[in-house]
């Protein structure tokens, strides 16, 4: 059984059927990528998933459960944590306190000291800023507390939706490097991007999305690969 | 003085501007209205020195513009921007001598023209009002290149005479209820404003002070552990005397402003945790108050007849219907955000008033009558029993609240529940990512302002003993969202500052009669405008706003890459 099992999901807002019948499979262990344009329904999709969104039909099913049943702030609880788009972390608060809010769900101080040690010990930069309040670290550190954050709540899947967006090439290779680290550490993730590339180098498998509806599916090198994808996501002729 | 230095344009603009502002002031009416009030008696009236006062500005400003320091540039640029001011007023009065002004401007009396012209015939008064502006211009000119702590020096001293030569009568409240201090009193302040003996001991005193504290070092020397503690113990029994003392020392006048000032305290701190933890915004939080002021009026009031509780036994009903009501009026908004909850709240806070007004609950809570004969409270135990009733004695009730609300309000603040309103304040969407219950977190923001506004509320019932919908008006929400704002949006002791600017102030500003809303309002602009962080800001948004002044703790790295 996969770890995750999209099935056929339709979502709307309002009357705009943002999602038309979306399908797919996150197994435990893997990095699957979703890709697709501006509109084409990915952070929906995410969303949808972390139970914000309500799909009007279809199953969502992470480890057996029936996620549409929950509410979102349960949904952390079950094991699916969310880096939001556009980093989204608390501002005034301290990287120290962002750290700890990730951990806001969990009892255990032992363990949760346990995770600071490995966050930190993932992300050095983080550890030299602690005691910094958010909103005055650049874009690429933000980005990096953000998964941090997410982090700490000691998740079994980790959404990610952008996160390389408005970032310097040098630090979205960094960024990636992180991602392909937390996955090899145990954690499953599901990668939404607009940089095709850099997400399919890193998935095992890959989706692609249009206008509401997944249009090809397969392994990330062989869409790397596809002259269709190629041609719409990486500017290849 | 080599002419390049030597900004005509800024000369001009200051001048014109200067005088224009000193016309303005004119057709208000304040300094025709002020120029019987006296700040030091027979020597300077505050009209006079309102028409002085732009005109001493906007030469300061130019000078502060020049960067030329040779005294030649900067005495002439003084003394042509006083002067321009000092035509312009002239063509003024010039122009108000030909066309009758006074049918447009009410203001623009023959009594405005002669005070302008200092009582004399036109050419000399006028002659004379000229002279005034350019060595206005000359004296600024020469007092901004003294030396930085002569400079401060003269300006306190001035700062200081000119405000107690206001406050004159304010003070003399105060000071004659004590003998020998009244003797004092006699001494310095005269009919209207200070003697001109009171105000030159006050200068020098002040003045004196301000250039012996100028030349200390700066970095105290830092005290032993042990010593902060006990100066800090010290400091702070200090302020509990005071504050003990304070209604006996400041009599029964100040003791009312003192209560009014004590119950908006009350409320700013829980619609603090509403709008400022929390970050939700309540324009409605007057509906709590009313709601704690009601359910003790309704069931303390021997007029109505129903339960006759006395003030205490019915304190925790009004508390607990307070937090009901928070509850209720959370429930429906939960999903709304900004504007939009913004004016439900507002709809919810007239809704309450409109009920207790209303016909249709008058057997209940009265209409417009009201309720009256409210119970005051009773204190002590056995025989030894008071009843609060003078300003005085309701002072003590309205502290003992305010230490109460504001210790929980600081627990709050740095507990858990704070934390995750804070959370919930910066990003809702992700606070909900993080596993945090929106809905219960929001109510119990919602629960806690409106206890603490319905402390407020019993308290108020009790001090006035009758209370009428009047007295609920949404002009006292918006009251106190505004002190919040002054005092420092999250801010607890900013709540404090807040109130005591914005409702004790214009207490004290009674001097100014009508204008009193002027000053009022343009000070809370002009704050705004250069403090817009609130007068206490929180630390956290001081931390985001000013980071670079702030050196982080531990091992501080500069970030070499950005993004």
């Amino acid at each position: 059984m996969p770890m995750l099992e999209v099935e056929n999901i339709h979502t709307y807002y309002g009357n705009i059927h943002a999602l038309k019948g979306v399908s797919l499979k996150v197994e435990e262990g893997e990095i699957v990528s979703l890709i697709g344009g501006n509109g084409a329904g990915k952070t929906t999709t995410l969303r949808t998933i972390s139970a914000a969104l309500k799909p009007r039909e279809g199953q969502v099913t992470f480890m057996g459960m029936d996620l549409r049943k929950h509410r979102p702030h349960d949904v952390v609880r079950k094991g699916i944590a969310m880096v939001p788009e556009g980093r989204r972390i608390f501002a005034q608060m301290t990287v120290m306190e962002n750290l700890e809010m990730g951990a806001y769900t969990r009892k255990d101080k032992k363990k949760i000291a346990e995770d600071l040690e490995w966050v930190f010990e993932l992300l050095p930069r983080l550890k030299e800023r602690r005691r910094q309040v958010g909103g005055t670290l650049s874009g690429g550190e933000q980005q990096m507390l953000a998964t941090a954050r997410a982090m700490m709540t000691r998740p079994r899947l980790l959404l990610m939706d952008e996160p390389s967006m408005g970032l310097a090439p040098v630090l979205v290779e960094a960024i990636f490097d992180t991602i392909v680290r937390i996955n090899k550490e145990g954690t499953t993730i599901l990668l939404v991007e607009q940089n095709a590339l850099m997400a399919l180098s890193v998935a095992n498998r890959g989706y692609v999305l249009e206008t509401g509806t997944i249009v090809m599916h397969d392994t990330g090198e062989a869409l790397k690969k596809n002259a269709s994808v190629q041609k719409a996501y990486l500017g290849m002729e | 003085m080599s002419t390049k230095d030597f900004d005509w344009k800024l000369v001009l603009r200051s001048g014109l501007l200067g005088g224009a502002i000193a016309i303005l002031l004119s057709l208000i009416g304040i300094v025709t209205g002020f120029n019987e009030t006296y700040i030091i008696y027979k020597v300077i009236t505050f009209g006079e020195l309102l028409v002085l006062g732009p005109i001493l500005a906007f030469s300061f400003a130019a000078l502060r513009r020049t960067s030329s320091s040779d005294s030649g540039v900067r005495f002439t640029t003084g003394a042509l921007a006083g002067l321009t001011s000092g035509l312009v007023l002239l063509a003024f009065v010039g122009i108000g001598q030909v066309i009758n002004l006074r049918a447009v401007f009410v203001n623009a009396s023959p009594d405005l023209y002669a005070m302008l012209s200092y009582n004399q015939s036109l050419p000399i008064g006028m002659l004379l009002r000229l002279l005034v502006s350019g060595l206005v211009g000359l004296i600024v000119a020469g007092f901004t290149l003294l030396p930085t702590r002569l400079k401060q020096a003269l300006g306190q001293g001035l700062i200081y005479v000119i405000l107690i030569g206001l406050m004159g009568r304010l003070i003399g409240t105060v000071m004659t209820n004590w003998g020998f201090v009244s003797l004092l009193f006699e001494w310095m302040f005269a009919s209207s404003g200070m003697s001109f003996l009171g105000a030159i001991v006050l200068f020098l005193l002040v003045g004196g002070l301000a250039y012996w504290r100028a030349g200390r070092p700066k970095v105290k020397p830092r005290l032993e552990p042990k010593k902060q503690q006990t100066v800090r113990w010290a400091t702070l029994a200090g302020v509990g005397l005071v504050l003990i003392f304070l209604p006996n020392i400041l009599g029964l006048w100040f003791s009312e402003i003192l209560d009014n000032v004590g119950l908006f305290i009350l409320m700013g701190l829980g619609l603090n945790i509403v709008v400022g933890f929390a970050g939700l915004l309540d324009l409605g939080y007057v509906a709590f108050y009313a709601i704690g002021a009601y359910t003790i009026g309704v069931l303390t009031s021997p007029e109505l007849g129903f339960f006759n509780l006395t003030f205490w036994q019915a304190f925790p009903f009004a508390l607990i219907v307070a937090l009901i009501a928070g509850v209720l009026l959370g429930l429906p908004i939960l999903k709304m955000r900004g504007d939009y909850l913004a004016i439900v709240t507002l709809g919810f806070g007239e809704i309450i008033r409109l009920l207790a007004l209303s016909d249709w609950l008058k057997p209940w809570l009265g209409g417009t009558q009201g309720i009256q004969r409210i119970e005051r409270p009773v204190i002590g135990l056995g025989n030894f029993t008071i009843e609060l009733i003078s300003q005085q004695q309701l002072y003590y009730l309205i502290l003992a609240g305010i230490i109460l609300v504001a210790f929980i309000a600081f627990r709050l603040r740095d507990s858990r529940l704070g934390r995750t309103w804070m959370a919930l304040r910066e990003d809702e969407d992700v606070a909900v990512a993080m596993g945090i219950n929106h809905v219960a977190t929001k109510l119990t923001a919602f629960a806690m302002g409106a206890l603490f506004s319905g402390i407020g509320g019993t308290i108020f019932a009790a001090k006035i003993g009758s209370i009428y919908p009047s007295s609920f008006q949404f002009l006292v929400s918006i009251n106190i969202l505004s002190l919040i704002i002054v005092g420092g949006i999250g801010s607890i002791p900013g709540v404090f500052v807040g109130a005591l600017a914005l409702m004790g102030l214009p207490e004290l500003l009674r001097e100014f009669a009508e204008y009193r809303y002027l000053f009022y309002g343009a000070a809370l602009v002009a704050m705004m405008l250069y403090k817009p962080e609130g007068l206490w800001p929180e630390a956290r948004l001081k931390l985001e706003l000013h980071e670079d002044e702030i050196p982080p703790p531990g091992d501080p790295v500069p970030s070499t890459e950005g993004s």
